[in-house]
């Protein structure tokens, strides 16, 4: 059988840590890039007689989370230890929830070339992060930085309802932007701060059994996750045509070789001893917190990205790019305060002020004029006070100067000539001195109008009101 | 009379009137330490620079007319379980030789906070685990009542060390009953408070749902006092209770009349010495006399207490013992050639027996396939011991029992028999499952001259009642005058 008889079944496990500022049992920093070891205390080094303190933080921001993916939030949930060595563990265990986790049964929307479909949420429990063993650093050692030790992460695992690794890929960004959205993840994928593990098997078509799943480890771009999920489906196929059969296992996705390749089968798989973590109550959560929490939730993703295409008639194109992150999404909603021609209000966002940000490398935060200035210039280049062209420059000392429009307007003498007697004289100039290309238009050769027009507007610098140039070129040239 | 032969308060007393300093108090700890500790063998560690050090800051502080507390200038003795910055910590074990905790246990602090010199760190079974202090890997402490004998374990030292009054205090943990079955075998008063009274930060843990810091003293008014210091809620631990702590030695006095007593019928059952269970005897007519009602109480699930609590503590045992894995302090196997060399070989190099059999029990007991028979099975066994006591204290006030079903055994006695040593516990881990205050008061002694201590148990948070009716027995028989011959 062919890969197109076999149906994959994917699901997901995505690690994301929280946004804190302090570990989630002690005060230390989780600041990003410290000399190693420099984020520690005896809490989260595991020295004897330490215990553990929860930062209601986490369970805030679990909470939050847990209501945008629609989760039903457990009132008590339990803290659980996982039991295994691993010398960046520093307690030999790590805290985390286990069978009652804060949160349970939610699901999140993605987009497929089917349309709309539904990924439910198994659960969402939170965890402590483990040190990272820097090896080979002094001579052949093994050395610890636990920097990263405590640091809080929420894992949110996926029903195995994803059926190709497009629907993965999907489901990824859009679980991205949603904590991204929801201020409770930077959606680092590069720092590791937003990963995931993927639990891939395939069965035949139609069948309603599911094959034998391989867990894929620690994937950290959405490129690696097609690629993974694609060649581990491409695998067991082979395997399974190959009369063998597929073995639990974890896997590794190679970046160099493009291929996964085993961790560790199930024949040493751990035993993980989990028992509920006496140094820690249980979790309360009242009514009154998740009411409060869900009636702070921003407008997600989605909503907004569906918002922006009715409220403005914005093409879903233009709404996704103007979602995709909230600090955008805002601006040009602050800036349709004062202009109300959504569209092009768009077309300059997607265009002139999204790349000048990404030249620059500046931050929305960071813009030096108001969203009332853009509408300004916006104004002026409808009312013809300034050529298109020249907008695009006023924008572009905006954003250097934060001057206003104006001023630069009348500064750089930006302003457009509509005086139809200048125009015209530089017209019957360009006119006259041009007598043959005039022939070949009036032969026929429609092309040359538009020689006419950039040998005006480049005597004008630019500055000739289109419409006037094209208007008068017509009419002299007897159209 | 000597310095050292004074209780806590009387110290105290006599610093207040400034007829003694805390200077000359801890030298007179220091020099009976080094007078008597050498055939007691309680003390692991003798801080004397630390300790004279607190001496002099506390008489400086009493000089300017501004002690920090009541105990301020009394030095005292810690079990080597909790973690005293600068000080060399071992929990008994070889694994921890050499290792200087960074940082003090909360009720290190606020002991240091209160004035109280701490002259040194006391022996104890390692980790914890043990009922004898013979499986201490340094060496066995001795019962200064008859030094062939053992002063009970965990806490030995604790208990061997106010015994011998090398300190007029001490504290210790009490994980099954490590602070009142060493009380009981050493004619001393031991507390354990109920659980999330004192906080466990900075104390080495055993089993985290059940050990308990607690004082050890010659008087009940001397553990009210000590109390008095160390129950507090703590943020650094979560399951500390925020609970308000009343005055510990306000009510002492007052007497037991009226009071309804329990006797749990499954405590006075075979097993028990005949001359114990006569002191014993003795001392529940005496509270009748004193115009307490005792109570025929049951308490029916205690014989699963033992099994029970040998499922717990071990189970949490193993996951706490975990971190001694040689990587990051203590000792590192020598010889180790690669991780899991590290491992095994540290952990084989450096734990005991006795700690290695509790390991493999929890580890067991935890394990996939076996969680549900034993781990699940025992926390479910522990809630119907709780209700045990529930109901037994909407009858009674209290509840009245041996603290220990022997006294003191010779040391090698049981340590070739397991089963032996954990039922030296029989009657005071029931409390610890429950998390109930328990208290262990001098009520005796055999012919032999050993030691007979009564178990006082209570309601959650009634430190204070367990204290009174206690109070109430040692005023008719103050065994505490009773100094052990050394
Ligand atoms: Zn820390």
């Amino acid at each position: 059988m062919p890969v197109s008889d076999f149906q994959p079944v994917i699901g997901l496990e995505v690690h994301a840590q929280l946004l804190t500022q302090s570990k989630i049992f002690c005060g230390c920093s989780t600041a990003f890039g410290a000399e190693p070891n420099r984020n520690t205390c005896p809490v989260c080094l595991g020295m004897p007689g330490v215990l553990p303190v929860l930062n209601q933080r986490v369970a805030e921001f679990a909470v939050r989370t847990g209501l945008a993916l629609e989760c039903t939030i457990r009132p008590t949930s339990v803290w659980s230890r996982k039991n295994y060595f691993y010398p960046d563990l520093p307690k030999g265990y790590q805290i985390t929830q286990f069978d009652q986790p804060i949160c349970e049964h939610g699901r999140l929307v993605i987009d497929t070339p089917q349309g709309e479909k539904t990924i439910r949420i198994l659960r969402i429990h939170m965890e402590e992060d483990a040190g990272k063993s820097v090896h080979d650093a002094g001579g052949g050692q093994s050395l610890v930085d636990l920097n990263r030790a405590g640091v809080p992460l929420l894992e949110i695992v996926s029903q195995p309802d994803l059926r190709d690794s497009d629907e993965a890929v999907e489901y990824l960004k859009a679980m991205r932007d949603v904590l991204v959205y929801l201020g409770v993840n930077d959606g680092n994928l590069e720092e590791g701060s937003f990963r995931c593990d993927a639990n891939v098997s395939v069965m035949p078509k139609g069948s309603t059994t599911f094959g034998q799943r391989c867990e894929l480890k620690n994937l950290n771009s959405f490129r690696f996750l097609k690629q993974a999920i694609e060649y581990e489906i491409a695998r067991q196929v082979d395997v399974i045509e190959s009369g063998e059969k597929v073995i639990q296992e974890t896997r590794l996705w190679d970046v160099n070789k493009g291929v996964t390749r085993s961790m560790r089968g199930k024949e040493d798989a751990h035993d993980y001893r989990y028992f509920p973590e006496p140094d820690l109550p249980p979790l309360h959560v009242s009514a009154e917190a998740i009411d409060a929490a869900a009636k702070a939730l921003p407008e997600l993703p989605r909503a907004k990205l569906q918002r922006f295409t009715s409220q403005y008639g914005l093409p879903a194109y233009d709404a996704r790019i103007l979602t995709a992150e909230r600090p955008l999404a805002d601006y040009f909603e602050a800036c349709a305060g004062h202009y109300t021609d959504y569209k092009k209000l768009s077309n300059w966002f997607l265009g002139e002020l999204m790349r000048l940000l990404k030249e620059e490398g500046t931050p929305l935060s960071a813009l030096r004029f108001t969203p009332a200035q853009l509408a300004e210039l916006l104004v002026a280049v409808d009312q013809g006070t300034v050529s298109a062209n020249a907008g695009k420059d006023v924008l572009g000392e905006m954003f250097r100067s934060g001057k206003s429009p104006a001023d630069i307007i009348a500064e750089k003498g930006l302003a457009q000539v509509s005086d139809t007697g200048a125009i015209e004289a530089v017209v019957d100039d360009i006119l006259a001195k041009n007598a043959g290309e005039i022939e070949k238009y009036r032969a026929g050769k429609k092309q040359v109008f538009g020689f006419f027009v950039g040998q005006v507007m480049r005597a004008m610098k630019g500055k000739g009101n289109p419409a006037l140039v094209n208007e008068l070129l017509k009419k002299k040239l007897g159209d | 009379m000597q310095l050292t032969d004074l209780t806590m308060l009387e110290l105290a007393e006599k610093l207040a009137a400034k007829e003694v300093s805390s200077e000359e108090a801890t030298r007179a700890s220091l020099a009976r330490i080094q007078q008597v500790d050498p055939k007691v063998r309680a003390f692991l560690r003798v801080d004397e620079a630390g300790a004279l050090a607190a001496a002099r800051a506390s008489d400086a502080r009493r000089a300017a007319g501004s002690p920090a507390g009541v105990l301020d200038g009394v030095p005292l003795g810690l079990k080597d379980l909790f973690l005293t910055e600068g000080v060399e910590t071992t929990a008994g074990s070889r694994l921890l030789e050499g290792f200087v905790p960074p940082y003090d246990a909360t009720v290190v602090r606020l002991l240091k906070e209160a004035g109280l010199p701490l002259v040194g760190k006391l022996n104890l079974d390692e980790f914890a685990m043990g009922s004898s202090n013979e499986s201490s890997a340094y060496f066995s402490c001795h019962n200064p009542w008859d030094l062939s004998r053992t002063p009970g374990g965990s806490s030995g030292g604790s208990a061997a060390a106010v015994a011998a009054r090398e300190v007029p205090g001490a504290l210790g943990t009490d994980t099954g009953g490590s602070i009142r079955q060493p009380a009981a075998l050493t004619n001393t008063v031991g507390l354990k408070p109920t659980y999330g009274r004192v906080s466990r930060y900075g104390v080495i843990a055993f089993a985290s749902s059940l050990d308990q810091p607690g004082p050890m003293t010659r008087t009940v008014a001397d553990a009210a006092a000590l109390l008095q210091v160390i129950a507090r809620p703590d943020v650094q631990d979560a399951t500390s209770s925020d609970a308000p702590v009343p005055d510990y030695s306000a009510d002492l006095e007052a007497g037991v009349r009226g009071l309804k007593l329990g006797v749990p019928r499954e405590y006075f059952t075979e097993g028990m010495d005949p001359e114990v269970e006569a002191s014993i005897r003795e001392a529940l007519r005496e509270y009748e006399r004193l115009g307490a009602t005792l109570v025929d109480v049951s308490l029916p699930h205690t014989k699963y207490a033992l099994a029970t609590y040998y499922l717990i503590a071990p189970a949490e045992a193993s996951s706490n013992l975990a971190r001694y894995d040689g990587v990051r302090f203590g000792k590192r196997a020598q010889d180790a050639r690669s991780l899991r060399d590290v491992y095994t070989l540290t952990r084989e190099e450096g734990f005991g027996s006795e700690v290695k059999r509790r390991i493999m029990l929890g580890t067991y007991a935890l394990s996939s396939g076996y969680y549900d028979a034993y781990y699940l099975r025992a926390q479910k066994v522990r809630t119907l011991i709780r209700e045990d006591f529930t109901r037994a204290f909407q009858q009674v006030d209290a509840l009245l029992s041996p603290t220990s079903p022997v006294p003191a055994f010779k040391l090698g006695e049981k340590v070739e028999d397991p089963m032996a040593m954990y039922l030296m516990d029989i009657y005071t881990l029931p409390c610890n499952l429950a998390g109930l205050p328990g208290l262990s008061v001098p009520c005796g002694f055999t012919k032999a001259g050993l030691p007979v201590g009564l178990q006082i148990l209570g309601r959650p948070f009634d430190e204070a009642g367990l204290l009174r009716i206690a109070r109430a027995y040692e005023r008719e028989h103050d065994f505490f005058r009773r100094f052990a011959p050394l």
